[in-house]
Parts: structure tokens; sequence; C-alpha cells
């Protein structure tokens, strides 16, 4: 099989397209000045790489992004949103006064980790073709015959968040009532 | 498909998260730049086991355990429980302080300790002397509450 960057396959132009999207909702989730409209813009990031996943062959996690990330993980941020009474408008405030110091950070590591991962990728192809890898039933088998273990004990990491954080938010409700 | 491209991708959304993380004063706006830089993660784990899981045709040493999804989708229950824990931990301080502003949370701050005007801890008095940032800082919301 025959591999260049001069031509393109399909797969690749669309996950350079979707990728574009992805990339730039996320600056723009970071950098706006509307807080509800950074989560709105999270969602269109999530969403595009739930797409990703999707042409990496990866169906599975794929909707398990759309479930838990869009489904649920931005619900709650726009709760957190609402209950800190964050305005809908413009809040000038939203950046914090290192805004430069930060842009700074992010710009170098950008380069560093871009430079170092195209230098040492640069010779090596994914084959997306042939059996998808990422099926429900490839990953349920792997997931149930060789991460039994960890899987159980995230079972129980996500029982101690839950048990947390109905201990942290009920808390202020019992004082609320004894005063 | 060249693996550059989710690996560049991966890299500047990592970035981009970086800089929320930074740069933004709301605590929620900075988790949501944490799950950025967590999705970023995601997409490289999932770019390199579709990599490794198809050299295992050919006689490179290859990955049979499907590492790589199996720990996107660990990585992506702990993030679930993360953002749980952490708007949790967000509210309890708005609760108590009235403002989810980061730059305004400084009470365990070395240095206005001992200037003696410990920022906007006057409320609070020598309850900010408790050290850890998590428990000691409820505690001091608590009795902050309390003396109000």
């Amino acid at each position: 099989m025959s591999h260049g960057f001069l031509s393109p396959t399909g797969v690749e132009i669309a996950f350079v397209l979707v990728g574009v999207v992805t990339l730039g909702s996320a600056i723009v989730s970071v950098t706006t000045r509307r807080l509800v409209h950074a989560a709105l813009w999270l969602v269109v990031a999530l969403g595009g790489l739930a797409v990703e996943y999707l042409l990496l062959t990866a169906e599975f996690i794929a909707w398990v992004q759309v479930l838990i990330y869009i489904g649920s993980v931005v619900v709650l941020l726009l709760f957190g949103l609402m209950l800190t009474r964050a305005p809908i408008g413009r809040s000038p405030d939203a950046d914090s006064g290192n805004r430069g110091v930060a842009l700074g950070v992010a710009v170098a590591a950008a380069a560093a980790l871009v430079w170092v991962v195209v230098d040492a990728f640069r010779t090596t192809w994914i084959e997306l073709d042939g059996a998808s890898a990422g099926t429900t039933k490839a990953t349920g088998e792997s997931l149930f015959q060789h991460w039994v273990l960890p899987f159980e004990a995230l079972s129980v990491l996500l029982l101690a968040a839950l048990v947390g954080a109905i201990v942290l938010s009920r808390k202020r409700a019992a004082e609320g009532d004894e005063r | 498909m060249h693996l550059a491209y989710p690996a560049v991708l991966s890299a500047l959304l990592f970035c981009t998260g970086v800089y929320g993380v930074l740069a933004r004063r709301n605590a929620i706006l900075v988790l949501m730049s944490v799950e950025l830089m967590l999705n970023a993660v995601n997409l490289n784990l999932v770019a390199f086991d579709a990599w490794l899981s198809r050299a295992a045709r050919s006689a490179l040493p290859h990955d049979t355990l499907h590492s790589g999804q199996a720990l996107t989708l660990f990585t992506i229950a702990i993030a679930a429980a993360e953002i749980g824990i952490g708007l949790a931990i967000v509210l309890a301080v708005y609760r108590n302080r009235g403002t989810a502003d980061i730059d305004r949370l400084r009470d365990t701050t070395e240095r206005g300790r001992t200037d003696g005007d410990g920022g906007d801890g006057g409320s609070d008095g020598s309850g900010a002397g408790a050290g850890s940032a998590g428990p000691g800082g409820t505690a001091t919301g608590e009795k902050a509450e309390a003396t109000a």
C-alpha cells in the first residue's frame, strides 16, 4: 500500500476537517467571555472528538463519549454555572491577569509537542481498513477478559465519588436547617 | 491514516486546555479546560490503540489487550467522577464564600498571612491556619458561616 502526504485519503481529509472544527471550538471555548457559551462550545469540541473516534474505528468509545461527556458532563457544567449564578452576558473578569503568561506557556508547549510528535511518527501509518478493532463486541470481550479487575475497582471508585459528592453537597443543607 | 494527524490534534487540544487552566478565573471554566486536556489524552489513547492493534497482522510486536480503548473507557469514567466531585467542591466554596473566582481564594497563601492582611480572609480569622487546601478550606468556610 502506498502512503504519501501529497495524496491524502478520504479518511484523512475528513479527520483534518473535523479536527479543525474541534480545535476551533475548543479555542473559542477557552477564550470566550460568555460563560454559558463556553460550555456550549465545549459541546461542539466534544462532539467533534466523538466523530474523530468514529473515524479511528473506535465506535464504542465514540458513543460512550457522546453519552457521558455530551450527555452528562456538559449538563453538570451547565448546572454548576447556573448554581454559581454565572452571568448570561459578557463577564469582563472571566480571564485572570496572567493571560499573557498562559498564552506563552501554551504556545511553547504546543510548539514543542507538535515538533516532537511529528518528528517521532513521521513514517507511521494506521491501517484503518479491514475488521474494526473498536466494535462493541471486541471492546467488551477485551474489557471483560483482560480488564475485569480494573473494571471492578473503577466501580468502587465511582461509588466512592458518588458518596463523596453527596456528602459534600448535603452538609450545608443540614447546616442550613440548623440555622 | 497517518499517525501524525491524531497525535498533532491531541497535542494542540492539550495545549488549548493548558491555556484555559492557566488563564481562566472562574473555577468551572477551569474544570472545563481540564476536561479538554483529558479528552486530548483520550484521543491519543484511541489513536495509538488503532495503530498497535492493526500492527497485529504484521510481524511487529503487537497489542492484543486493547489497552488503549480500555484505558480510554477508564479515563472517561474517572473524568466523570472528577467532574462530579469538582463541581461539588466548587459549589461548596461558592456557598460559603459567595464567589467561584480562583484568584480570590487565597486563604492558604503564605505571603498574605505573614503580611497580616490575609486577602479576603478577614471574616474567617485564624481558621485560615488549617493547612490543606480541600478539607481545610471547607472547615474554614464552615467557621465563617458559623460566625456570620
